[in-house]
């Protein structure tokens, strides 16, 4: 703000009164670029979602997504995500306070953070590759008879991206607490319990909801693995949108797709709010 | 309360701080065998997935053996040496694009439109909260149309951008962050530079680092890149593998091909922190 201001200030004179500021239309380059190719498909989605299959408006999409195979994935896709985001939060949680333990410029922090940011972004195709080869029925670990069960074994998948994610957000809020916290805990006569009961639990609280927010947004978008995992059966939203959108002649309603999308939207929008609030509540200690 | 009603006679100094050191040496060695334990636990479960991949990627004809042609067949299997080249040139191109969008823009609106910043920031971060899938439903009429000027697959760079655009817009902010652009410009400014050259010849020579990031962060994008691509029937090197997955769940080309990628990817990445590295130590 400062910046630009003085900046400003410095140049003004030389121009004063003889032009209308233009300097905002350097920004319309991007503008129309992120207008037409994502404002514009996420107004269409919503537009489309209460258009009938010949035209005018309906509530007839939205009250689809009541139907049987509609409520089945909206049920699946919050059990794989509550389930994943639960795993990967606590399980990234405690990786994360591993690593925060640890010497800060240490080999081990410097590997899991890096790992970390590669991991957190490994998801597609390939990732469930690699959990057929190891777990899959032609695994080298072993072959278990669970690895294509819904939730567990796709949720076990989930995790290899959302731990990494979790180590990522969590990692800051952790090394946030200070050590003179600790160490009045103990003069004080507490307790390693009674630190993380009254001290570390409730500051990091904030912090771990948020972070398992964003691992539920996470795995709720998430499409490329478990439809490499199997793709037959839609267990999930985006499943059913995929199968929608490929197969759009033989639908009852044309805009089924865009229903679906819209209700992801709403689910989206819910979480990252929260995520949003729980933020700012965890920043206030956060310097 | 026991520990409360001691204290007054250890305040003198010596009792209380061995006492305290013992439980200190106590805690650091539970602290240390929990550490070990997770980070071996979770090394294996990181990496066991990837192993197993490579191993199966020399997998021979018959179980338990070594064989090379998983890995010579990549060049031979029908199609996948084409989406291999689309998937770079798409890597390419949606990378310099990236760059040609919003280095401009972005330093622009630091220098002169500052009550712009905001919205900038939120726009370029909305990606991550839209799901692809969503934007791939409203993005399918747009690329109908699209469709009927140009088929390439290479199209498919427009929406790449924006999947792109949150990594880019932070690695990006990060670098801009860095430059002290307001003494710049007004330095350049004072000496008679244009805004042009305050941005082209000025700033952007100190903010290689986050345009190098920027770059790396949306070729890696592109090699992952599956949910937009597949939904809108355009066969890149993602939607490839799940084809080759889908006729069979044997063909030890998914996994070399995979297994490739993945290298390439890591290769990425290890340049972007060793030229990270050198471009901070060159830093006075």
């Amino acid at each position: 703000m400062t910046a630009a201001a003085t900046t400003e200030a410095a140049v003004r004179p030389a121009r004063a009164g003889r032009r209308l500021p233009l300097a905002w239309v350097g920004t319309l380059p991007f503008l129309a670029y992120a207008g037409v190719f994502l404002l514009l498909p996420t107004g269409i989605v919503i537009w489309n979602a209460f258009k009938g299959n010949t035209n005018g408006w309906t509530l007839a999409n939205i009250k689809a997504l009541n139907t049987g195979p509609v409520r089945t994935a909206f049920t699946g896709s919050l059990e794989l995500c509550v389930i994943s985001s639960l795993i990967g939060a606590v399980a990234g949680a405690l990786l994360a306070y591993a690593v925060a333990s640890g010497d800060a410029d240490g080999l081990i922090r410097r590997i899991y953070l890096a790992g970390s940011g590669v991991l957190a972004q490994f998801g597609g195709v390939t990732l469930a590759f690699a959990f057929l080869a190891t777990i899959g029925p032609i695994g080298f670990l072993l072959h278990a008879s669970w690895y294509s069960d819904f939730p567990w074994g796709i949720a076990l998948i989930y995790c290899y991206f959302q731990i990494p994610l979790m180590v990522l957000v969590f990692l800051p809020a952790i090394d946030g607490l200070r050590v003179p916290w600790r160490e009045a805990t103990e003069n004080l006569g507490g307790s390693t319990w009674q630190y993380w009961r009254y001290v570390g639990g409730p500051l990091l609280a904030p912090a771990f909801l948020g972070a398992a927010l964003l691992l539920f947004a996470n795995a709720l978008s998430a499409f490329a693995t478990i439809e490499a995992w199997e793709d037959q059966i839609a267990y999930v939203v985006p499943q059913s949108i995929s199968t929608s959108l490929i197969s759009e002649v033989g639908l009852a309603n044309a805009h089924e797709g865009d229903a679906l999308a819209l209700g992801m939207i709403v689910l989206v929008v819910i979480v990252m709010s929260c995520y949003l609030l729980l933020q700012r509540r965890a920043g206030r200690w956060q310097r | 309360m026991a520990t409360i009603d001691t204290v007054p006679s250890d305040l003198t100094g010596a009792p209380l701080a061995r006492r305290v050191s013992g439980r200190r040496t106590r805690q650091r060695r539970r602290l240390n065998a929990f550490r070990y334990i997770t980070f071996t636990v979770f090394a294996l479960f990181f990496l066991l997935p990837l192993l197993s991949m490579f191993r199966f990627s020399f997998e021979g004809s018959t179980p338990g053996s070594w064989s090379v042609s998983a890995w010579t067949s990549i060049s031979s299997y029908p199609g996948l040496l084409s989406s291999i080249e689309i998937t770079l040139e798409l890597a390419v191109l949606t990378s310099v694009a990236m760059v040609l969008l919003v280095v401009p823009t972005m330093i622009w609106v630091r220098l002169r439109v500052a009550w712009f910043r905001r919205i900038m920031e939120f726009i370029s971060l909305l990606p991550l909260t839209i799901p692809a899938i969503v934007l791939v439903v409203g993005l399918a009429p747009i690329y109908n149309w699209i469709e009927h000027y140009n088929v390439s697959a290479l199209m498919l760079l427009w929406a790449y951008v924006i999947l792109a655009l949150p990594y880019a817009y932070r690695a990006l902010a990060a670098g801009l962050d860095a430059v002290d652009a307001k003494t710049l410009s007004e330095a350049a400014r004072s000496l008679g530079a244009r805004w042009p050259t305050v941005m082209f010849k000025v700033i952007v020579p100190n903010m290689w680092q986050g345009i190098l990031n920027a770059l790396l962060l949306t070729v890696a994008l592109v090699l992952g890149e599956f949910t937009v691509a597949y939904l809108l029937s355009y066969t890149t090197l993602q939607p490839a593998l799940f084809e080759i997955s889908r006729s069979t769940t044997n063909a030890g080309v998914l996994f070399s091909a995979s297994a490739a990628t993945l290298i390439f990817a890591f290769v990425l990445l290890l340049i972007l922190s060793y030229a990270g590295r050198r471009l901070r130590r060159g830093r006075p």
